[in-house]
This record gives C-alpha cells, structure tokens and sequence, in this order.
C-alpha cells in the first residue's frame, strides 16, 4: 500500500521508456540514489537533533527549543544555516592538510554506510553478499579521522582525546563484532538481505532468546561506546578536555564532526534493529492462530517499521545518556576488556551451541 | 586564658601579653618565632586558622591565629614584626602548617615580607614584574608604575621559583629552580576552562593521563577587596563582602556585621538574629546544591546539574521577595536587617522544606545510588584528618574528614546556640564522604530552618545604629560557618570611621591548596571530579 519499492520500480522503468539507453538509466539512478542518500543523511540530522534536543530537555524539566515555528520545530533548520554561515577559522599551527581533511574522512565513513543500509523492502542502495562486515568496516573508519583531527590540531586536549577515543573505539569494535558475529551463526550469511529474509516469521532476538538478547545487550553498550556519547563521552567530555579532539574545529568543519556523531547513532541503532529486531520486517508470531495478527502487522509499511525500531533504540539511547555520569577511561576499558569482551566470547560459544542443539 | 598565657611564657619568657583583647594575643620577637610556633605546635596547636600580613608604618609584620583543632575555641594570637622595610624577612612556618605555604606567600605577594627557607616565594596573586607592594601604606598606586602590559607575559617566565634562605653572615640568599623540567607534558587547565569553577588556572604536569604535579595560579579576578576596605566606611564595606565568594553572600556579610556589632556594641534585636540565622541556612542549602549539581555536572551528568539548579531557584525566588536581591541579596547592615521580611516568607520557606525533602530522596536514587557515580568516587581522592588540619580544610570537607570544625558548633553566632542540630561528620574523608555530607548538610540545614520558622520573635528587625559607625580601636577577629568552612573576618581599628586593616580568611583557599596533594598521581578525570568535590569559589580566593 505505502511501500516504496513500486514506487521505485516505476521511476526505473519510466526512465527506461523515456530514455531507452540502460546504461545513461543507470547513471542518472546513480545520481538520483546518491542524492537521495545525502538529503536523507541531512534530514536524518536535522530531525535527530531536534529530537534530543527536546528529549533531553525533558529529562531535564525543561522545555527546549520553542521558538523557532510550533514547538521549535525549525530550530535545527536555522542552526544549520547558523552553521553553514560561520566562518571557519583557519589555526595556523596546525597541519593544515590532516587538519582539513579529518573532518571528511569522519563523515565518509558514516555516509558510506547508508549504502548497505536497508530502510524497507527493496530500500536500500547496494546489495552486498557481506553487507554486515561492509559495515562495521566502513563505520569504524571514522577513528582514523578522529585521530588525525586530534593529532593535527596541535593542542594538548585534542591529542588527550584523540587517544582516548582511539582507545574506546578499538576496544569497543571488538565486543560489537564479536556480537555481530554470534547473530551471523543463526543467520548463516553476511548478506543483510538474507539477514533480513531470515527473520521473516520470528526475528532473531525470539529465536534464539538467551544468547541473542545477550548479544543484544552487549552490542547497545559497545555500540553506545562507539558513538562517543553518554557515559563513554571521554574523548570530547567537555568538563574535562573542553570539547576533546574537536576544539579546535568552527563552522561547518566542526559542523562534519558533529553530523557524524548523530548520525553514528543512528546507524548503531539502524545495524542493532537490522541484525536484533528483524531490520524492516514487521513483528509476527510463528504460529497457526496469529495469522489474522501478522495480516495486520503487515498493513504497516516496512519502511516505517525500520525507522520505528531504530528511533526506539535511539531514545534508548538518549535517556541512558542523559542519565548516566560519565566513566573514567581506566573503568572504560576495564569494563570492556575484562567484562563485556570475555562475556561475548563465551556467548558465542553458546550461541553455537545453541544453533547445533534447537 | 590563663592556660595560654602559661604556654607562651614557657616558650618565650619575653612575650608581650596583650591586655583588653578580644581574643588572647601575645607578640613575641622576630627570632623567638621558629622556638615559639614549634613549641606551639608540639603543645597540639595544629590549625593555622589564619596568617595576616600588616603594616604597621614603622615596621611590618604578620599576624598568626593558630588554634588546636579539638579544641577550637582556645586561639592563640600570636604577633611579631620586623623593622627592615627594605629587605624585610622572617622565618617561614610552611614547614609547621602546610596551610602557611600559600598563605606566606600571599603577604609576599602583598606585603613584601620574604619568608625565609620558604620552598617558593613566588607572587601569588600580581604578576611576577609587578612593582611595589599594594598593601604597604606607602605604596606608590600611580598607573605609569605598572602599566597593563602590550604583550601577555608567557607562562614560562613565572616558573622559575626563587626560595631565599640566611647563610652564616645573616645575609638573605636567593636561590632560584625550576618548577618543571623541559620535556614534562604540561597542560593548561583554565583560566577559560568549563570546570574550574571561576577563573582559576592550573599548571598539570602530565604523564599520559595520569597528574604528576599540579601549580595553582591566582589572580585572574583579583579585585584587592581587602585594601579597598581600608578607605571605606564600615556600612560601605558590607557590599564587598558578598562579592567575595558568591555563593554564600549572605553569610560573609553576616561575618563582617556581627564582627562590627561585637566591636562597637551594637545589640541586635533577637528578629533580626533568627531570620539571619534562617536565611544563612537557607543560602547553604542553596550553595550546597550548586555544589552538588556542579560536582554532577563535572563526573559528566547534566541532567543532575540541571535538577539542582532547578531546586535552588526556589530559594533565590524567597530572597526576591524578602530582600529585592537574588545573587547579591543584599539583606543585612550593621544592628540588623535591612527592611523586615515579606509577609509570605514564613509560608513559602515551609512549603519549601518538605519539597527540598522530596527532592534530596529523589537525588540519592537519581545520583548516590548510580552504579557509575559510585564506582568513579569511592576510594579516590582522600584526605586524612591530620592533612585536613594540616591544610586547613574546613567546612564540608574538613568534616568529611573527620574534623569537628563546624564555627557552628564551637562559637556559635546568631541564633545557633537556641537550635538543635547535628554536626555531621565522615570518618574516611574519600570524595564520596564529601559528596554525601553536603546532601546530609541540607538535611540538618531543613531541620534548623524547622526549628526557627515558626519562632521568629515580634519586635524590631533593627537596632539603632549612628550615622557614621565608628569602632574602637583594636583588634577584631570574627569566625563564621559558610558553605564551604571556615569565614573569618579580622579588623584592625584605630577608633576611625573607616578600618586600618581588613582580612578575610577566605575557606577556599585552603581547599585549593588540598588538590594539589590530593590529586597527585591520579587521573585527570578524577581531578576534576575531586576539585568539583571540593567545591570552591575563586572570587572568594581572589580577595
């Protein structure tokens, strides 16, 4: 009914009648999709920003942006345009080329995910048969270019930070693997298609209940962790670094890194729901007497399950950040290396045990 | 007294006993004084409560008001001066009382007077070039002297420490260190920093994330509060006082007009007494939740932050009413209050108790009870009862120490001796023992306001005080409890409407020179944790 796939298939073969050169189709489609992609990522942002802005001021008792439209709905629109109109000031002690381009290499690689993202049924940009690795290798990219922003800045709190965030986001990338990986053992493929397909009658957090949801549990933390946000900010906790790797970045520079940082969040949300919740498959129950239940389920587009997971899971997000005080690097690496990492080594063991037995 | 007469003669037979004082004062010879205040110290006079510089116009001299810490009561004044105003020297007692060592350095700073043997005998709050000594009474205040610099003097140029010490000849000798070494990671934290609390600017020493040495620098919001004080009326001086540490305001005022009360023998009707007391309860609970939401807000939980302003915004909302003021309340003069109290105060200070209540229960589930809160501030950063002595720690702090200190308690001011309430202490002095005391200070804060709410007696709220207030002359020493310890003002009169001298002791100082032990060897994370422990106001530093 609402689903977008028809739709897309009728802009293809309109094109294709229009034109009639596959290869000319397929290059404005490239253009088309790209552009799609990036007003998307924009959007995304705006709206997220808004979102925990109000959120947050919730938690807080407070009431938010108000001013700007109905319930200071354009706020995050003029603090885009705020932003694109700064200047952006040029350090002359730092390594101007790194400096520059460490910003870019940070929104790259969580741009770059959305290729492989699925946002509905036949939503998504490329097909990969390892779209989950594809992932977590692309988004963890955006450490390189954190660590060369601290680095090139040439000031001590931004080298203090840059460190601890390449200290976070190493140590964490292996729990959130590992996690992956024990999901990989009930889906028997990398290919979020299949991934997907799988969880078409139960999805894997109901399949396999015990070690899945550990998984899952696991994966929250160090995904979190890999955002840079709530009680893991160490990399740019304000009280302490002022603002961490990117002090010394203005204007739409500073702007990149902090794009990234929502949008990190929500393609750690995006990946939980993909892998833990079914990604954009509606919520059935395996059984002979639900039919009528799953039919209804059914009549919500899939799109809209996708972003209704993941905007769960990211207010989950928000309101363990607004609530937690921050860790200390010693207790954050502790905790993942002597207590999330052992944990998600043996899950995997049970996991496939799990699999072999049921 | 006679107690204390026995022990300074015992000690120096040619000690000077001062007759008609408030307070027992001995002066004693420049050279008795390392015989004297050692003495002192093995006798169990273990708090240097304060160390003020003067200037006597023939000589120059320091002032010590050094008090066991069990028995506070019992202060020791003790005097000496030397005549040399060109090279004046005298021994330091940095050795004694750890506090001294930033103390000595301020009537350097101030005064001119190098303490001998002294570790550093830096400036503490002018810049290292600057010339002349401001607090001396011939001291030269023209601008051409000590213009404002065109270029800002580099960190580096105030890092060498000169210490002076008397070799065999009885000449002074300068010796000059540095205080870091070339290759150490040195990193600015502050005077433009998110969690210093004011302007105050530390020099960290750093090996990876881990502190190495820490070097206070003061003076960013250096207003010389105290000399300007000496050319003001007593009604004028008032409002400097709440400009000193802001968050107790009402209370460093309380300080200044109970100390000139007391001096010109003023009786303050008891109306006024019980509503000061009440309102200074109700500025500590208001500055005990500033603390705790800013101590929240460095471990890195805003919304804590935001729960706490929240709370004490009903506070400030009482004080608009009944004073006009909010920060700067502006609410005592000299025999009382200002105007008498809003028809509503009585009503809106009890609804306020059994919300502030609600609201601590809702902080311990919220904060205390927070796995992540817990585990970051047990066992980090303690202080012992003896280095809280040592350093001077009052308040919160000191009593999360251990250290019955509470001004309260041992000289009790105001309406405090018609109330009951606990003096609440903490043995193991951890930042977690200094997080707890100040929610439980509330507690005891509500229960005092409980007690005095209902009681105010009828009558005036003010006596009444001569146009032009003057004081006898003579010397002056007033203590008061503040939010964050120890607030004692020391007037020096000469029966003239304006002060030859002023001193405020100033709480924070103290508490500032305690991070620097206490953070040694601890993590950079936890030093804000623990300077947010600490709870300090840098105006009130800053005099």
């Amino acid at each position: 009914m609402l689903e977008l796939d028809k739709f897309i298939e009728w802009i293809h073969s309109s094109l294709l009648d229009l034109i009639g050169l596959d290869w000319v189709v397929s290059l404005i489609e490239y253009v088309l999709i790209g552009v799609a992609f990036l007003s998307l990522y924009a959007v995304l942002a705006l709206i997220l920003i808004y979102v925990e802005r109000k959120i947050c001021a919730f938690f807080q008792c407070r009431l938010g942006p108000t001013r700007v439209g109905p319930w200071g709905i354009f706020q995050s629109i003029a603090d885009m345009v705020k932003i694109l109109l700064k200047e952006i000031i040029r350090i002359d002690k730092t390594d101007q080329l790194i400096f520059k381009v460490a910003p870019f290499i940070v929104i790259i690689g969580s741009f770059c995910t959305f290729g492989a993202l699925q946002f509905g049924r036949g939503l998504h940009g490329v097909d990969f048969n390892v779209g989950l690795f594809y992932m977590l290798a692309i988004s963890s990219l955006g450490v390189v270019g954190i660590l060369l922003a601290g680095w090139a800045s040439n000031n001590k709190y931004t080298l203090i930070g840059a460190m601890r965030s390449g200290a976070q986001l190493v140590s964490y990338e292996l729990s959130a693997g590992i996690s992956l990986l024990t999901m990989v053992i009930v889906s028997g493929s990398l290919n979020l298609t299949d991934i997907i397909e799988g969880q078409a009658n139960a999805w894997y957090i109901f399949q396999a209940p015990l070690p899945a949801l550990i998984a899952f549990v696991i994966y929250l933390i160090a995904g979190h962790a890999e955002t840079n946000r709530g009680p893991f900010d160490l990399p740019e906790a304000e009280s302490e670094l002022t603002a961490g790797y990117h002090t010394e970045y203005s204007g739409i520079q500073f702007g990149f890194f902090y794009l990234a940082e929502y949008l990190n969040m929500f393609i750690i949300a995006a990946i939980a729901a993909t892998v833990f919740l079914g990604g954009w498959q509606p919520f059935h129950i395996n059984a002979d007497w639900a039919a009528s239940f799953n039919g209804i389920m059914d009549c919500i587009p899939t799109w809209a399950w996708f972003f209704g997971k993941v905007f769960a899971l990211i207010f989950l997000s928000l309101w363990v950040r607004w609530t937690f005080p921050r860790l200390r690097i010693d207790q954050l690496l502790k905790l993942e290396w002597k207590i999330l990492m052992p944990i998600s080594l043996v899950n995997l063991l049970l996991m496939a045990v799990w699999v072999l037995i049921f | 007294m006679e107690n204390l007469e026995k022990i300074i003669l015992s000690l120096a037979p040619d000690a000077k006993i001062e007759e008609n004082t408030q307070r027992f004062t001995a002066t004693i010879a420049p050279e008795k004084l390392r015989k004297v205040a050692e003495g002192l110290k093995a006798k169990g006079f273990d708090y240097l409560m304060c160390l003020t510089g003067m200037d006597y116009k023939d000589s120059l001299g320091v002032i010590y008001h050094i008090a066991p810490s069990n028995d506070e009561a019992n202060v020791i004044v003790l005097k000496t001066s030397t005549p040399d105003r060109e090279n004046p020297n005298l021994p330091t007692v940095s050795d004694l009382w750890e506090i001294a060592y930033f103390y000595e350095r301020e009537v350097y700073d101030f005064y001119g007077i190098i303490f001998t043997n002294h570790p550093d005998m830096r400036r503490l709050f002018l810049r290292e070039d600057w010339k002349g000594f401001p607090f001396r009474k011939d001291y030269d205040a023209n601008p051409a002297l000590n213009p404002i610099p065109e270029k800002v003097p580099s960190v580096e140029s105030f890092e060498n420490v000169p210490t002076y010490s008397i070799d065999k000849d009885g000449k002074l000798v300068k010796k000059e260190y540095p205080l870091f070494s070339k290759d150490e990671y040195v990193v600015n934290f502050g005077p433009q920093h998110p969690s210093t609390h004011g302007v105050l600017h530390l020099r960290i020493s750093l090996e990876g994330e881990i502190i190495k040495h820490i070097d206070p620098h003061f003076g960013y919001i250096h207003r010389g509060v105290e000399k300007m004080c000496e050319s003001m009326t007593y009604p004028q001086m008032l409002y400097l006082t709440e400009r000193l540490d802001y968050l107790c305001g009402t209370m460093n005022r309380h300080a200044l007009c109970a100390c000139i009360e007391k001096a010109a023998g003023i009786e303050v009707p008891a109306r006024a007494q019980y509503v000061r007391t009440i309102i200074d309860e109700l500025t500590r609970i208001a500055s005990h939740l500033i603390g705790w939401a800013c101590m929240c807000n460095d471990m890195g939980s805003i919304t804590a932050f935001i729960y706490g302003m929240r709370d004490r915004e009903k506070i400030m909302d009482i004080y608009e009413e009944t004073a006009g003021g909010r920060l700067m309340v502006n609410y005592y003069v000299i025999g009382g209050l200002a105007a008498d109290i809003h028809p509503n105060f009585q009503n809106r200070v009890k609804e306020f108790i059994p919300y502030m209540r609600k609201m601590i229960k809702e902080y311990h589930v919220l904060f205390t009870g927070n796995p992540i809160a817990y585990g970051r501030m047990k066992n980090i950063g303690i202080l012992s009862k003896e280095k809280a002595v040592a350093l001077g720690v009052t308040g919160p702090s000191g009593r999360a120490s251990g250290w019955a200190c509470d001004v309260r308690k041992i000289e009790p001011y105001a309406a405090y001796d018609k109330v009951n309430f606990e003096e609440v202490l903490h043995k193991e002095g951890g930042t977690f023992d200094r997080y707890m005391i100040r929610l439980e200070e509330i507690e005891q804060s509500l229960r005092i306001i409980e007690q005095l709410i209902d009681n105010i007696p009828e009558g005036d709220f003010k006596a009444k005080v001569p146009a032009i207030v003057k004081i006898p002359a003579g010397e002056y020493y007033q203590r008061v409890e503040n939010a964050r310890g120890d607030f004692s003002i020391y007037i020096n009169s000469t029966g003239d409407k304006n002060p030859y001298r002023v001193k405020f002791r100033s709480p924070c100082l103290s508490l500032i020179t305690a991070l620097c032990p206490l953070c040694d060897k601890e993590k950079i994370a936890d030093l804000i944790m623990i300077s947010g422990s600490m709870d300090y106001v840098i105006p009130c530093v800053d005099r």
